[in-house]
Order: C-alpha cells, then sequence, then structure tokens
C-alpha cells in the first residue's frame, strides 16, 4: 500500500481578472503526491502548469487573482491559509527550485548569504557560523566540487548548471518535505540537463521527497517521473502511471507530444513532426473539448466537455478527457508505425 | 578591488588632464583677439595688458603657453586684476559655503526622493502613488528662479519663519548656519526630490518582476525583507550613478544660481559675479575647480558602485 499522499490538489481552480475577462488559468484539477514520488506536470506554455506549481506556494496571490478549490499539504489546507501561515511553509517545508538559474539569484550577494537568509527566515536559533557550515554541506551534498570555497562565490561566477545545483542547494536548505521544480532543466544544455534530473531523481529516492517536476519536455519526464499529468489550456487531460502515458496514451493530445518527440533510433523523417495550430486563447475557450479545433479526430459528441475519468477497463487511475472509444484510440493513435497524431486533412 | 580603485584614480587624472586641455583651448587660444587683452578685464590700461602678455607667455609655443597656465594654476599664481586678488582665495573662501549648502540639499535629496519613491512603488497605481507622482512633477516642473523668490516671500519675508539669505559659517554658529540653509537647501533639493523619487519607483517597479524577487518569496522571507533587501537593494544601483552626475553637477552648476539668489558667498556666487564683470581668471579657475568636482565625485560614484554591485568588481558584466 503506498504512503498516504503528502500534498493533495482538489479541484482547484486559479482566474485571474484581465481587461479581457476572467482568464481561468486552471481550470479544476486534483492531484496527489505521496513522499518519494516525483509527479511530472507536462503541458505547452500556457496550460496552467506554473500557475498551479505557484498556487501551491501561494505566489499567485493577489488582487486580481481568483483562487478556489483545496490545496492540503499534511492535513493543513493551503488555499485559505493567511499569508503569514503560508509564508512559514515556504522554504521551509516546501522548496522550490525556477527554471532559469541565470536570473533566479540576487546578483548582488553571495550564495552563502543567500542560502543563509533562506534558513534564517524560519530559524533563529542558528547562528552565522551555523548557516555557513549547512550551506557547505549543501553544496556537498548537489555535487559542487570544492564546496567549501565556492559556497563565498557570487552567482555570476557559476556556470549555468553549477547555479542550477546551487539553487537546488538552497531549496533543500531546510529539508522541505515537498520540492517543486518548475523547468528546471529547461535553460540548460543537454549534458548538463541529465545531470540535474539525475540529481533530483536521486535527492528524490534519498530523502523521500515527495516531488513535482513541471515540463514542458517528455523525454525529461521520461528519466525521472512516477506519474505524469498531462495539461492542456488549464486542465487535466489524461493523467496516469509512466508506463500509461508512454505506452498506452489515450488522449489525442498525448498523442501529438510523443509523435513530436524526435527519435535517434528511427529512421530522420523528413518533417519533425507537430501539432498544427496554437493553444487556443483562454480568454475565448472553445465549447466542449477545448483540444478540438486541433483534433483531426473531432467528431459531433466533441463539442460535449468530457470528464476527466477512467476510460481504459485494463489500467485504473489511469485517466483521460476524450470521448473517442478505446478501440478507436488504438487504432487511431497508431502513425506510421508509432504513437502520433496524424496531420489534419 | 584595490586594483579597481587604482583603475579609477588613474582614469580621473587622464579625464582632468583632457579638461585642462579643452580650458586652455576655449581661452587662451580660440578666440580671434588678444588673449592678454581679455585676462585683464574691461578696463585695463595698456601697462597691465602688456605685463600680463609676458607673465602668460604668449609670445610662446602653444605646449609652452599651456605649461605656463598649468603653472599657475597649481601654485596659486592665477589672478584676477581688479581687484588683484589670487583666484585660488577666492574660491577656497567659498568652499565651504558651497559644499554646505550641496552636500546639505543632497542629503535632502536623498532621504525624500527614496522614502517618497519606495512607497510610491509598493503602492504603484494606489490613491498615495498618485498622489505622489503628481507632487514629484510639481517638484520637476518648478525652475529654481521662480521657486526661490518664492520661497524668499512667503518663508522669509512675510512669515518670517527664516531668515532671508546670506551665509554663516558652521563654526560661528552652527544653528544660525542651519537656519540660513533651510531654504537654499529645499531650493536646490526639491527638483532632485521629484526626479529621485520617479527614477526609484520605476528602478523598483522593474525589480519586482524579476526572477530572484520570486526566489525570495519562494524562500519564506517576509515582503518587507524581500523589499528592502532584495527590490530596494538592487533598485539602488542605477540611483548611485545619478546621484555622482547630480551632485558633481550641483556642486559646480547649479550652486552658481541659488547662490546668486540667496546670497550666499559661495564658489556659485564668485563664478556669477566674474561672469557679469567677464573676469577671464576666476572663471577659468572656477571651470577647473567644477570640473575637478564633477570628476572626483564620478570615482568616488564608481568606487561605491563597485561594492554595491560585486560584477563591476571584476570587470565582468553578468553572465
Amino acid at each position: 500500500m503506498s504512503p498516504a499522499p503528502l500534498l493533495s490538489v482538489r479541484d482547484l481552480r486559479v482566474g485571474f481578472a484581465t481587461e479581457g475577462g476572467l482568464l481561468q488559468a486552471v481550470d479544476g484539477i486534483n492531484f496527489d503526491v505521496r513522499p518519494g514520488e516525483v509527479l511530472a506536470i507536462v503541458g505547452e506554455s500556457g496550460s496552467g502548469k506554473s500557475v498551479t506549481a505557484q498556487t501551491i506556494m501561494g505566489l499567485t496571490r493577489s488582487k486580481n487573482a481568483r483562487i478556489e478549490g483545496s490545496v492540503m499539504l499534511d492535513g493543513v489546507e493551503l488555499v485559505e491559509a493567511p499569508d503569514a501561515e503560508l509564508r512559514r511553509l515556504r522554504g521551509d517545508r516546501i522548496g522550490m527550485v525556477f527554471q532559469d538559474p541565470m536570473t533566479s539569484f540576487n546578483p548582488v550577494y553571495r550564495l552563502s548569504k543567500q542560502i543563509g537568509e533562506a534558513m534564517a527566515a524560519h530559524r533563529d536559533d542558528l547562528s552565522k557560523q551555523d548557516m555557513h557550515a549547512r550551506a557547505v554541506e549543501l553544496f556537498e551534498a548537489v555535487g559542487i566540487p570544492d564546496a567549501a570555497r565556492r559556497v563565498d562565490d557570487y552567482p555570476h561566477e557559476f556556470s549555468g548548471g553549477m547555479r542550477q545545483r546551487a539553487m537546488i542547494a538552497m531549496a533543500l536548505a531546510l529539508e522541505p518535505e515537498l520540492l517543486i521544480a518548475d523547468e528546471p532543466t529547461t535553460a540548460l544544455d543537454v549534458t548538463i540537463q541529465a545531470q540535474i534530473l539525475e540529481l533530483l531523481g536521486q535527492l528524490n529516492r534519498d530523502r523521500q521527497l515527495a516531488t513535482i517536476l513541471i515540463t514542458h519536455d517528455l523525454g525529461v519526464v521520461a528519466e525521472v517521473a512516477d506519474r505524469v499529468l498531462v495539461m492542456y489550456a488549464g486542465r487535466v487531460v489524461e493523467e496516469g502511471s509512466l508506463d500509461e502515458i508512454f505506452y498506452d496514451p489515450q488522449h489525442p493530445y498525448t498523442w501529438g507530444l510523443l509523435g513530436s518527440l524526435t527519435r535517434l533510433d528511427r529512421p530522420r523523417p523528413k518533417r519533425l513532426p507537430q501539432i498544427s495550430g496554437t493553444p487556443p486563447s483562454l480568454l475565448d475557450l472553445p465549447t466542449g473539448c477545448s483540444f478540438r479545433p486541433r483534433c483531426p479526430h473531432e467528431f459531433a459528441k466533441c463539442t460535449e466537455l468530457p470528464a476527466l475519468e477512467e476510460r481504459t477497463a485494463e489500467s485504473p487511475r489511469h485517466c483521460d478527457r476524450c470521448w473517442l472509444s478505446s478501440e478507436q484510440k488504438r487504432e487511431k493513435r497508431q502513425v506510421g508505425g508509432q504513437i502520433g497524431l496524424e496531420a489534419p486533412a | 578591488m584595490a586594483r579597481f580603485i587604482v583603475r579609477r584614480l588613474v582614469g580621473m587624472v587622464f579625464v582632468l588632464f583632457v579638461v585642462s586641455l579643452i580650458v586652455f583651448l576655449i581661452f587662451n587660444v580660440i578666440p580671434n583677439s588678444p588673449p592678454a587683452q581679455r585676462l585683464a578685464g574691461k578696463n585695463a590700461t595698456p601697462v597691465l595688458v602688456k605685463s600680463i602678455e609676458e607673465e602668460w607667455g604668449f609670445d610662446d609655443s602653444l605646449p609652452q603657453q599651456y605649461l605656463t597656465m598649468m603653472k599657475k594654476v597649481f601654485t596659486g599664481e592665477l589672478i584676477q586684476y581688479s581687484p588683484r586678488v589670487p583666484v585660488d582665495e577666492r574660491i577656497v573662501e567659498g568652499i565651504p559655503a558651497t559644499l554646505s549648502l550641496s552636500i546639505g540639499a543632497a542629503i535632502i535629496w536623498l532621504f525624500f526622493g527614496l522614502v517618497l519613491g519606495y512607497y510610491s512603488a509598493l503602492r504603484a497605481g494606489g490613491k498615495l502613488d498618485k498622489f505622489l507622482t503628481g507632487l514629484s512633477i510639481a517638484g520637476i516642473s518648478i525652475p529654481v528662479f521662480l521657486l526661490a523668490p518664492v520661497l524668499i516671500y512667503f518663508l522669509a519675508e512675510k512669515l518670517k519663519i527664516f531668515p532671508n539669505g546670506f551665509y554663516v559659517p558652521l563654526t560661528e554658529d552652527p544653528w544660525e548656519w542651519f537656519t540660513h540653509l533651510v531654504l537654499p537647501w529645499f531650493t536646490v533639493a526639491i527638483l532632485s526630490i521629484g526626479f529621485y523619487s520617479r527614477v526609484l519607483r520605476s528602478n523598483m517597479l522593474d525589480v519586482m518582476n524579476e526572477d530572484y524577487v520570486r526566489t525570495a518569496r519562494a524562500k519564506g522571507l517576509s515582503e518587507r525583507q524581500v523589499m528592502l533587501r532584495h527590490v530596494l537593494r538592487n533598485s539602488l544601483i542605477p540611483i548611485i550613478t545619478l546621484f555622482g552626475l547630480d551632485f558633481g553637477a550641483t556642486v559646480a552648476g547649479t550652486a552658481i544660481i541659488t547662490e546668486t539668489l540667496f546670497n550666499i558667498e559661495g564658489v556659485g556666487l564668485y563664478a556669477a559675479e566674474s561672469i557679469a564683470k567677464l573676469e577671464l581668471p576666476p572663471i577659468m579657475g572656477v571651470t577647473l575647480y567644477g570640473a575637478f568636482f564633477v570628476v572626483f565625485i564620478n570615482a568616488l560614484v564608481d568606487i561605491a558602485y563597485a561594492y554595491l554591485d560585486p560584477r563591476v568588481r571584476l570587470g565582468t558584466s553578468a553572465q
């Protein structure tokens, strides 16, 4: 039996009041994350994945934001929590790693100071020496060579990959239970990406961290994720285990994502496959399934929004939002001998 | 850091050399009339003109003339001819008043500019912000020559809260020094208060969108810590540059108008009087003195800048 979830998100809705009307960035999503589990949230820009992550941390709170639903961290409701209480959780029980390590550190302070700041915000019993020693320990834990000396460097003296390691070290400063990594490898080159993912995977195993990994890159997902949430236009369109998503994908959007992965073990296609069209404006969503306008398999039923539910008999907890029958899906996702989304006529 | 300072000071000497060359060219070489005639002043006797011509060596080659001029500047032999007073003596006499005025005004404008800018940025778009914006635009728009007479008329003449002009040395009577300078200080400061609060506000609004500010929030810092340590701290870097230029310009320029309006016997008033009487040696001296201050303060500011922004110290840009 898997352990009880550390984080439970139920029917989370995040909207922003804009001049063009209410922009529903996240429209009713549900998921659980357990200790030692990596949940990947996948989607294009604007699918609501980063907003989801930042809402868990309370970073989207503002006058214009409408946040509804429930986010429970270990039995504590975060959506309703006062700002001060959320602030105490941030950096202490929830650590966050951001996309661009180049700009995510303040350029004017030494790294040891910035890491110490994270500790001082939550513990007042730590001396400067303690915090410095802890920063060195953290640098060693994330594999930064010569940690004792490098910890007093400025951010600009670090390379991108090293900065991302330092960022992870800072997120881990107070041993959080939940780590949210928002596109942690997007700004890095491929060899460094692999190292950072390996580090995240190792930390997840060694420390039983619950990890939410936000990315648009299915290659990254394949490396480390246990469960996968595919988001499109603010909604989850498919949810399942890593294997289910990669080998038995149910939603045409997931097929499209898988189909547009470049494969080195197959002959090179003339053109790299892509999903035609662009994501819809969140201010003007189509009725029914939001992927409908880009979907070559659209039929009459699609003007009605399908619920996210288990539609395959063989695997429970594998949910999707598509009206096609299981047989149709199995047949239609085969494009040129592999999974993909066929080009529209 | 030490290397940076040395490099900056060497640069400063070079800039001053170029400034002195330009002064030499403008005053002694370019004008199409005998330089001795102009140096002597409006109603000079032929004897005086003749002696100046010999003294300054106007028959020598240009490099030699330049050296003669610089020798005069450095040895205190640069004198005004009617009445015969060494220029450097007059400048040194005026410096305490000018610095009292400039430094006091700078403290006032930095303090109010930063405080108003900070709160304006925190409440961006709100009523307080709109009010402060209006106030600073008004401050920026009022010309000094209008503001000073208005202040003098209402606060000094009518209400008699402050004395009307003149300078009392700090060593003589600190309280009198202070009360005499309040109006001139604000006269100089008001434009800059408006300007600095606008600049700080927009810097802060830019910095608030930086990724590292989001990181600071994600670490669980309080809103106040985020604002002061991350947003304000990084927004001050461009303000320092601005301050270097403005402070130098105040000592060397703005003081001329304000000192004249308030009858403060500083370097600025001396410059204004010399210009009115077309006395070249003092103008030359004051120009060099002003250039020295602007360059010197900018060197100091660059050093402060390196302290505030570690990326400058190493001579490498960000990233």
